[in-house]
């Protein structure tokens, strides 16, 4: 299956990168304002993207390139509680966000805060908990962008590139995929990928749609399909004693499959990305309007996670070139034993391109926080926004080449293991965040305490989870839940556990009068829009704070 | 006082009883989603798809609508706040 390279499938693969290379070259120009100094332009497009840009965007970069090999090969090894999830999560994330992006958007907006640590930051007046916040953003986002590299690596490998021959050629192809990725991301800041995002999105609607209409008919209907699902995942896998996995989850699995979702839902928005995506937009509304507009995308990733069960029936078989079995393989094998090698360069780029778009916003996003709340906060607090921005621009390419560094040198078991911790650290910011955009009455020593417990809850847990087939460490996302006594998400629990703590500690730091910072937003900054007044700095000092 | 009261609308108060209503409508689809065991089912199979699949693929398009209908409530309660310029 794998002898050789599928020319047409890479010319194809090959024509489609480069077209994007020169949008994401040619994106500097678009929207260009005057005021390029501002890490605001560089970092947030200028914050003008109105509802379709932010659609494009926001599509981009939350359904990535990993989701879209990860889903399907989870459906395909391991059935609905470990796959379908994603479906469900994705659904309820648009109510969920809606409640309070909006409200992230307004204060940011008043106050040109460009992370969610500088939020804290204004919001509690505690370096140190915003600090949490930036370095959880930024832990939690690097192996994000690794697993990009992950996906693009799918792709060549059943092209038939890399596996083979000597290290550096095997890597040439992702190294220059990456660079030209990282020069253009450098020069154009988030105006490129909200351009390539175009063709991403459009790349990704048009495969998964042809695929679903057509595939299930080759292999025999989905009546079919579902019955090979079903046969797969119920019959005894030999090494465990237990079934392979999950068709329709029992009572056992109800617990684990609604708090992946919920889980999953409250975390997305608190990575860094989602969030450099939704302050880049123009008006207060405009991350609802999305939420309307945005489970498109969800539909989508519910077809694709479907076609991780096409391929059980269509008998793919997702082999790497290390001929060992790899189920991350197998939506592009199947796309490459189903379609002429054309349309298959076509889904191969598909991927890849959808890999390049979160990779830019995460690499921005990372380097914004870097920027504004280790750089201005501890180093150079008199930073101009020359600085800012120039730091920035420096810091993006650090980034995207410690992911490249992690994925080439490292098993990607770890980049995997670390994301699985990414999901789980990055929920523990949430109370910081979204209950400060409701009320002060948190004490922020109770967050930083409650933060605290919850990452070392929350890693200790996923540590101690070992696969019963391989004896590896970080062998899954749901553990015991204490008092409860149902399988449910690690994140979830460190979550209860974090708001419990930070919740007490704040009764106790109130009675021993422990002082805290000053709140420098107002109740009114969490409901301005597009064309209200905004907060110049010089004037902070004078504000009353309510 | 703040010196932004002047911009919060208080002349048009928020109207509280459209803004429950739009939560309720927010909350609807979460509900219907982390009730796994509503749903947790093979019959009625559709056109091949066992019930647990079509039901969460409805949910998209119910979903959409709970959100798209709380959007216009909350516009109706905070006029001006919300604008609706775009």
């Amino acid at each position: 299956m794998n002898a050789g390279v599928n020319y047409t499938a890479l010319a194809v693969l090959v024509a489609l990168f480069l077209l994007v290379t020169v949008m994401g070259f040619w994106a500097s120009n678009w929207r260009r304002s005057e005021n390029q100094e501002s890490l605001d332009e560089w970092g947030l497009g200028g914050r003008t993207f109105g509802v379709w840009i932010t659609w494009f965007l926001l599509g981009g970069d939350l359904y990535t390139a990993y989701t879209f090999v990860a889903v399907p090969a989870a459906m395909f090894a391991t059935g609905a509680v470990a796959g379908f999830f994603a479906v469900p999560y994705t659904i309820i994330l648009y109510p969920i966000i809606f409640i309070y992006m909006a409200r992230l958007w307004s204060v940011s907006y008043r106050h040109s805060y460009v992370t969610s640590a500088d939020f804290v930051r204004g919001r509690y007046g505690s370096r140190e908990l915003a600090l949490a916040v930036s370095v959880t953003g930024i832990l939690a986002t690097m192996p994000y962008i690794a697993l990009q590299l992950v996906g693009i690596q799918a792709v060549l490998e059943v092209v038939g590139l890399g596996g083979t021959g000597n290290v550096f050629m095997n890597d040439l192809p992702l190294l220059i995929a990456f660079t030209l990725l990282a020069a253009y991301t450098y020069s154009a800041g988030l105006r490129a990928p909200a351009m390539i995002a175009f063709v991403k999105d459009t790349l990704i609607y048009l495969v998964i749609l042809v695929a679903i209409v057509y595939l299930p008919s080759k292999v025999g209907g989905w009546a079919h399909v579902f019955e090979a699902a079903r046969l797969k995942m119920t019959s005894v896998n030999p090494a465990t004693g237990a079934p392979v996995g999950v068709f329709i989850p029992a009572a056992q699995s109800y617990w684990a499959y609604a708090t992946l979702a919920l889980g999953s839902a409250m975390a997305l928005f608190m990575y860094p990305h989602s969030i450099t995506a939704t302050l880049s937009s123009r008006s207060r509304n405009t991350i609802r309007q999305n939420a309307t507009i945005l489970p498109a995308y969800s539909f989508v990733l519910g077809l694709l996670a479907l076609l991780g069960w096409v391929a059980i029936a269509a008998g793919t078989k997702p082999i790497g070139l290390d001929g060992k079995v790899n189920a991350q393989l197998v939506i592009p094998q199947l796309f490459e034993d189903y379609f002429p090698g054309w349309f298959a360069g076509v889904a191969f780029a598909a991927v890849a391109i959808g890999a390049l778009v979160p990779a830019a916003i995460m690499s921005i996003a990372a380097a914004n926080t870097f920027t504004r709340n280790i750089y201005r906060e501890w180093i150079n607090p008199h930073a101009t926004h020359a600085q800012e921005t120039s730091v920035s621009k420096i810091v993006s390419l650090l980034v995207k080449g410690f992911a490249l560094v992690f994925v080439l040198t490292l098993d990607k078991q770890n980049a995997i293991n670390f994301q699985l911790l990414g999901g789980i650290w990055i929920l523990q910011t949430f109370p910081a965040i979204v209950f400060g955009l409701y009320t002060r009455w948190f004490h922020s020593w109770g967050l930083l305490a409650g933060w605290a417990v919850g990452m070392t809850y929350g890693t200790v847990t996923a540590y101690n989870l070992v696969n019963p087939v391989t004896g590896n460490h970080f062998g899954g996302s749901v553990a015991m839940i204490p008092v409860i006594g149902q399988l449910g998400y690690i994140a979830l629990t460190a979550f209860a556990l974090n708001a419990l703590i930070a919740a007490v500690g704040t009764v106790v730091l109130n009675v021993v009068k422990v002082p805290q910072g000053r709140d420098e937003t107002t109740p009114q900054c969490y409901l301005a829009d597009e064309g209200d007044p905004r907060v110049e700095k010089r004037l902070e000092h004078t504000l009353p704070s309510i | 006082m703040s010196p932004y009261q002047s911009d919060t609308g208080a002349d048009s108060p928020t109207n509280k009883p459209l803004m429950a209503v739009a939560a309720v409508l927010l909350m609807i689809p979460v509900v219907g989603l982390l009730w796994v065991g509503s749903y947790a089912a093979v019959e009625p199979v559709v056109a091949g798809f066992p019930f647990f699949i079509w039901y969460q693929f409805m949910w998209v398009f119910l979903c959409s609508a709970c959100t798209a209908a709380a959007l216009r409530l909350i516009r109706m309660a905070r006029p001006r706040q919300t604008g609706g310029r775009r």
